[in-house]
């Protein structure tokens, strides 16, 4: 028996003294307001106050917190603190927040009014995926200063407004409840066995003596259990992947069979033991060597590995380069790059009256639902996904996880079942952003215009095929630019290896294909003898301008962003020019990119579903199926939403995302959220408002206002409980759908493959030290056109975002199959590697869009690179053709550069 | 499975002695290689033993406890020599493990990137072990015998680690590269401690990290330095150069290629001396 003052009050536990304190904290006494990451003291996501200091409770053992007291986030009593993070909009998915909020506290006890520097030392142990730290800075900095009173829009002009998060408050006092938070009586533990192999066959022998060796009350599933079919894919198409891999596994993570039993059980069963013997084969891990006929062929009817090749075309390329005055051409690779969310997978299953009910982290429930419902044999009105407050995602929680596994395992013990995985599970089995070889050339004219483009890329899809279509399609419509090309060629294939699965990160292969068309036109500005941000100038696309798919568009914000930089640009010129005239050896440079994206389904339909009602009492109820992975689409859609209907934000209750309650809002992907759903929710508002206008009798500009059972609008009022409910249980009620209009691309690419375009140009300030290579982003400029500014605080939050995961990916992330499954190995910023930045909002409104809003979550990263390498280049010369630009690889270019 | 934690040093030894026990400070490296819930196998949690707590001075230099985290280190009045130390102190992943990890806990984990070795190593450390039969104290160049080896024989544990009072002499400076601020395993690491009386270098102790399985001392480079004006680096360029070619045996691994590491060695050195030059009262 250990005795432990936790919060204040002392508590008894029976746990082993040997015990993980967090893990102590979470199961054994319930606080799960410590969130867990890493279990390695690489993330401080777990960080708990041991006599006030900031300790990794996951590092600690149960026996050294005898006679300390530790604080949780449960205890912690800093309601400034929580206040400005709602406010800075300094919590965004919220997994880090308990471990930034912990950290802050220490911090703010001995210094109530923190420089910039000590509150980065001091949170330097904490990690954040999602918001680029600036905010949480900033809050932390300002805790104890009065904060404005809380923005509280009035009815009709909740858009624009900094309405703090919806979903704000559960995530700054630890109450949110994400994937490994909610543990029903009675749970078993499921455990995936996974291949250590990049490629092998496999055997399974007798299960059921290994279990009786292991005390017998475990069980063990297999592919032979899966009722249904054994294969998944969020493109239906292309569905290629096991749950349980049968007999050979293609890449070293891959589920090979499942432990389910008590947690004691199965924590303390010997794996090393477990009777399955490997045939280990030659793997091939990289897309050149695939593509060879001697290659080991990963799926049947995919000759040469090619799962797809995406092709836009338009024009004589050949003839434009022949005629262009400069060319300019290169070679870029890029490397695998993980999500790295802090939270890891992990959700529950249960059978209730037949349902079988999932509660899982997750960006898209009505594709778990489809999947799940066809591996486990099961209609899919059986099976219910209940999205759970999720901690991060950027594309890889878009394909079924662990959703099939703890389903299977639930229904073959009858009983809950639930699953997390570790960090290193999560890290080997996740999908990845594409690996790219990919060349380019471009050229222009003597005047700097641009003539023709030819690019093409090999993307390492790994061993199944989950996005890697998509990725094959997007590529060729963006790697142009926002620019105006007269002629041009782009082809993309996708390209199976034993890699981990490729899927979607955040922009789909574009950020990739945006760095070697970035890189060539400062070459060409160069040779041309412009400057390089005139040269995009001159180059972007305006209304009217056909894309490279022929799609005549409107509402082109990419001049604007561009001209938005032009002050910036020539200040940073000036300074830069007198710093490295001197003889340091720090050299300073400035660099600029541009980004455009295509919101949605590339050319299908995606269409999403708002359902939204007022209950008998004066409820207003949103169906808001749209997951929120802490972009905001909570707050957005509603904020949308209530500006349609002309009620109040305040007055909304959300409802979802939950399959057997909400309307299928779509995934979180491709930028759609804030655009299609956000349209959906435009409509739904509407038609409320004209049900509500036409049984009022009043007319279209009238105010509403809801209270006491009644709307009332002057001297008309509706009683909502003497009208008949629905079917929802409403007095009144809308549904409404949008989808996209979109059109099929033709065997050349041609069409329109998508209705809303989002454009952005970002600026760079790097400083590189040249005898060490080492390089320091300084600042980044980012203006970017959002059509309508929804929210301007959540939208902000969404550029920093975009730019530390860009950053990361210019600098720092490499993820290398078997060698990096550890956020101590596989790195990504931290706050201490946070440029300043300044972001300038540009609306120029979208004639599809709600409000005329665009998408953003994406845009946001792709320019951040290219611009990074950019400056790299203006600042030393050196020019990197292999991310990320290590410091080693810097080095190396300024020595070529230089000789 | 038992986990111990006694109170006495006495009974850490007496149980070291009769059984094959983990030991556990910090935790900080242990549990990361830890993959389950809680730490299997038997543990001799040290933690509690009072004696081992603490920096203190003695009749012959300082005394660096066993259980004395990094943060107690960065925080403590230290003479100027130490200045490396604690500026490494600071350094080390994150001011959680900080808080957590020990000085001796780096020493025993024996990695060639451990933050605490080059620091130490130009203090002229010593490590004292100890047993059931007594105590034994070893250089520290001669206590860490290679990647994730260490001179600890079965029954021992590191109970401090010793400073001479010689090696108070001057300022010291220490650098460490990684591709990202906080959190980060070093690509380099370099220390430096610098005497210097009438502009004149009195004593030079100079060490190097993650550029070879353990990291190590320039004996040739320090002798070069010795006597010279402190103005006059070209001095010792040519013996500083020779010697990260023949001492260092950098990898090509993940974080950076064998050139780069001779490369940034060289530069880290120059700035090193720089630092502690700027440091140390003339």
């Amino acid at each position: 028996m250990t005795r432990l003052q936790i919060n204040g009050s002392t508590q008894e536990t029976t746990a082993s003294p040997a015990r993980r304190l967090s893990e102590v904290l979470r199961e054994d006494l319930g606080l799960r307001g410590t969130k867990v990451g890493c279990d390695a003291g690489d993330c401080g996501a777990c960080t708990v106050l041991l006599d006030g200091a900031p300790t990794c409770s996951c590092l600690t053992t149960l026996a050294q917190v005898d006679g300390k007291s530790v604080t949780t986030i449960e205890g912690l009593e800093t309601q400034n603190l929580q206040a400005a993070f709602l406010h800075f909009g300094a919590a965004q998915c919220g997994i880090c927040t308990p471990g930034m909020l912990i950290s802050a506290a220490a911090l703010l006890q001995e210094h109530p009014h923190p420089t910039k520097q000590q509150v980065k030392d001091a949170l330097g142990g904490v990690l954040c995926r999602c918001t680029g730290y600036t905010k949480i800075i900033q809050a932390v900095m300002h805790a104890n200063e009065p904060l404005p009173k809380a923005v509280n829009p009035a009815a009709g002009s909740a858009i624009g407004s900094a309405v703090i998060r919806l979903d704000g408050q559960p995530k700054v006092d630890g109450s949110e409840a994400f994937g490994a938070d909610f543990v029903p009586a009675n749970c078993l533990i499921v455990h995936a066995l996974r291949s250590p192999h990049h490629r092998a066959e496999f055997t399974i022998g007798d299960t059921a003596d290994w279990v009786a060796q292991n005390g017998g009350t475990i069980s063990v599933l297999t592919a032979n259990d899966i009722p249904g079919e054994n294969r998944f894919g969020v493109i239906p198409p292309f569905a290629d992947q096991p749950a349980l891999a049968q007999n050979r596994s293609r890449f070293r993570g891959e589920a090979v069979a499942l432990i389910v039993g008590e947690a004691q059980a199965v924590e303390t069963c010997d794996l090393a033991n477990f009777p399955i013997e490997w045939t280990v084969q030659t793997e091939v891990m990289d897309p050149i060597q695939a593509k060879q006929t001697d290659a080991p062929q990963l799926h049947e009817g995919r000759e040469g590995n090619l799962l797809i090749t995406g092709l836009v075309r338009h024009d004589d390329w050949a003839a434009g380069l022949e005629k262009a005055a400069y060319m300019a051409d290169t070679a870029i690779e890029t490397a695998y790059v993980e999500h790295a969310y802090i939270e890891p997978e992990a959700g529950v299953a249960w059978m209730d009256n037949g349902v079988m009910n999932i509660r899982a982290c997750t960006q898209a429930p009505v594709m778990d639902q489809e999947d799940v419902a066809n591996i486990l044999d099961l209609p899919k009105a059986q099976v219910r996904i209940h999205a759970c407050a999720t901690g991060g995602g950027f594309g890889s929680k878009l394909d079924v996880s662990l959703q099939p596994l703890i389903g299977l395992a639930a229904m073959k013990t009858g009983r809950p079942c639930r699953m997390t995985y570790s960090r290193n599970e999560s890290m080997s089995s996740s999908t990845k952003r594409h690996p790219a070889k990919m060349t380019a050339r471009i050229g222009c004219d003597e005047n700097g215009l641009l003539t023709a483009m030819h690019f093409d890329g090999d993307f390492n899809t790994g061993a199944y095929a989950s996005w890697g279509p998509t990725v094959a399609n997007r590529v060729p419509v963006h790697a142009s630019g926002p620019y105006k090309m007269p002629a041009y060629f782009a082809e993309a294939r996708a390209i199976h290896t034993n890699g981990p699965p490729s899927g979607a990160f955040r922009g789909f292969g574009v950020p990739q294909a945006a760095v070697i068309q970035e890189i060539l036109f400062d070459d060409l500005a160069a040779m041309s003898g412009l400057d390089r941000l005139e040269f995009r100038k001159l180059n972007a696309m305006v209304d009217g301008d056909k894309t490279q798919t022929g799609q005549v568009l409107s509402a082109v914000g990419i001049g604007q962003c561009l001209s938005a930089l032009d002050s910036a640009w020539q200040q940073a010129q000036i300074e830069n020019a007198k710093w490295n005239a001197t003889d340091s050896h720090i050299k300073r440079g400035v660099g600029v990119a541009s980004c455009w994206y295509g919101c949605g389904n590339t050319s299908l339909p995606n269409p999403s579903t708002i359902l939204a009602g007022i209950t008998p009492e004066g409820q207003l109820v949103l169906h808001q199926g749209a997951t929120d992975i802490g972009q905001g689409s909570n707050t957005v859609i509603s904020q949308i939403f209530a500006d349609a209907l002309g009620l109040p934000i305040s007055q909304i209750s959300l409802v979802g995302p939950d399959t057997a309650l909400t309307p299928d809002a779509g995934k979180t992907s491709a930028s759609r959220q804030t655009y299609v759903s956000g349209k959906a929710a435009e409509q739904t508002g509407r038609l409320l408002r004209a049900d509500i206008l036409q049984r009022l009798n009043i007319g279209d500009d009238a105010a509403l206002t809801l209270a006491d059972g009644r709307i009332i609008s002057g001297q008309s009022q509706l009683e909502l409980n003497t009208l008949t409910t629905d079917e929802h249980g409403y007095a009144i009620s809308a549904i409404s759908s949008y989808d996209p209009p979109t059109a099929p691309l033709d065997e050349n690419g041609q069409g329109t493959p998508y209705a809303v375009y989002g454009y952005g140009a970002q600026m760079a300030e790097v400083e590189v030290d040249t005898r060490l290579g080492t390089v320091s982003v300084r600042h980044i400029h980012a203006a970017h056109d959002l059509g309508r500014v929804i929210n301007p605080v959540l939208a902000t939050g969404q550029i920093e975002g975009g730019i530390a995961q860009g950053l990361g990916l210019a600098l720092m992330e490499e993820y290398i199959p078997g060698r990096t499954e550890n956020l101590h190995d596989y790195l990504i910023p931290t706050i201490g590697d946070m440029p300043e930045i300044t972001s300038i909002l540009i609306e120029d409104p979208d004639p599809h869009g709600p409000f005329g809003a665009k998408g953003l979550g994406e845009h946001v990263l792709i320019p951040t690179a290219p611009a990074i390498l950019n400056a790299i280049r203006d600042a030393t010369g050196a020019r990197i053709t292999n991310l990320p630009a290590l410091p080693y690889r810097v080095l190396n270019a300024i020595k070529e550069a230089n000789s | 499975m038992a986990y111990h934690r006694p109170t006495a040093l006495t009974d850490a030894f007496g149980l070291l002695a009769t059984s094959d026990l983990s030991i556990l400070a910090g935790g900080t490296d242990v549990f990361a290689m830890e993959t389950g819930r809680e730490l299997h196998g038997d543990v001799l949690d040290i933690t509690a033993i009072s004696q081992l707590g603490g920096i203190s001075q003695t009749g012959d230099g300082w005394r660096i406890g066993a259980n004395t985290t990094w943060s107690e280190v960065a925080n403590a009045p230290l003479p100027d020599a130490f200045w490396a130390l604690q500026q490494a102190a600071r350094e080390v992943g994150s001011l959680q493990i900080q808080n957590s990890a020990t000085v001796a806990g780096n020493l025993c984990n024996a990695s060639p990137a451990a933050d605490g070795v080059p620091p130490l190593l130009v203090l002229d450390a010593s490590v004292e072990i100890g047993s059931q039969s007594g105590t034994r104290q070893i250089p520290l160049s001669d206590f860490i015998t290679g990647v994730r080896k260490t001179a600890l024989q079965s029954g021992e544990m590191v109970t401090a680690i010793c400073i001479p009072s010689s090696a108070m002499l001057g300022a010291s400076a220490f650098q460490k590269l990684g591709a990202r601020k906080y959190l980060v395993i070093s690509i380099c690491m370099v220390a430096v401690r610098l005497a210097i009386k009438n502009r004149v270098i009195i004593e030079a102790a100079i060490s190097v990290g993650s550029c070879s399985p353990v990291a190590c001392r320039m004996p040739a480079l320090e002798s070069a330095m010795m006597g010279q004006h402190f103005d006059d680096p070209e001095a010792w360029q040519a013996v500083l150069e020779q010697q990260v070619n023949h001492l260092l045996t950098p990898i090509d691994d993940i974080r950076a290629d064998a050139g780069y590491r001779s490369a940034v060695a060289v530069e880290m050195i120059n700035r090193c001396i720089q630092d502690a030059k700027a440091k140390a009262r003339t």
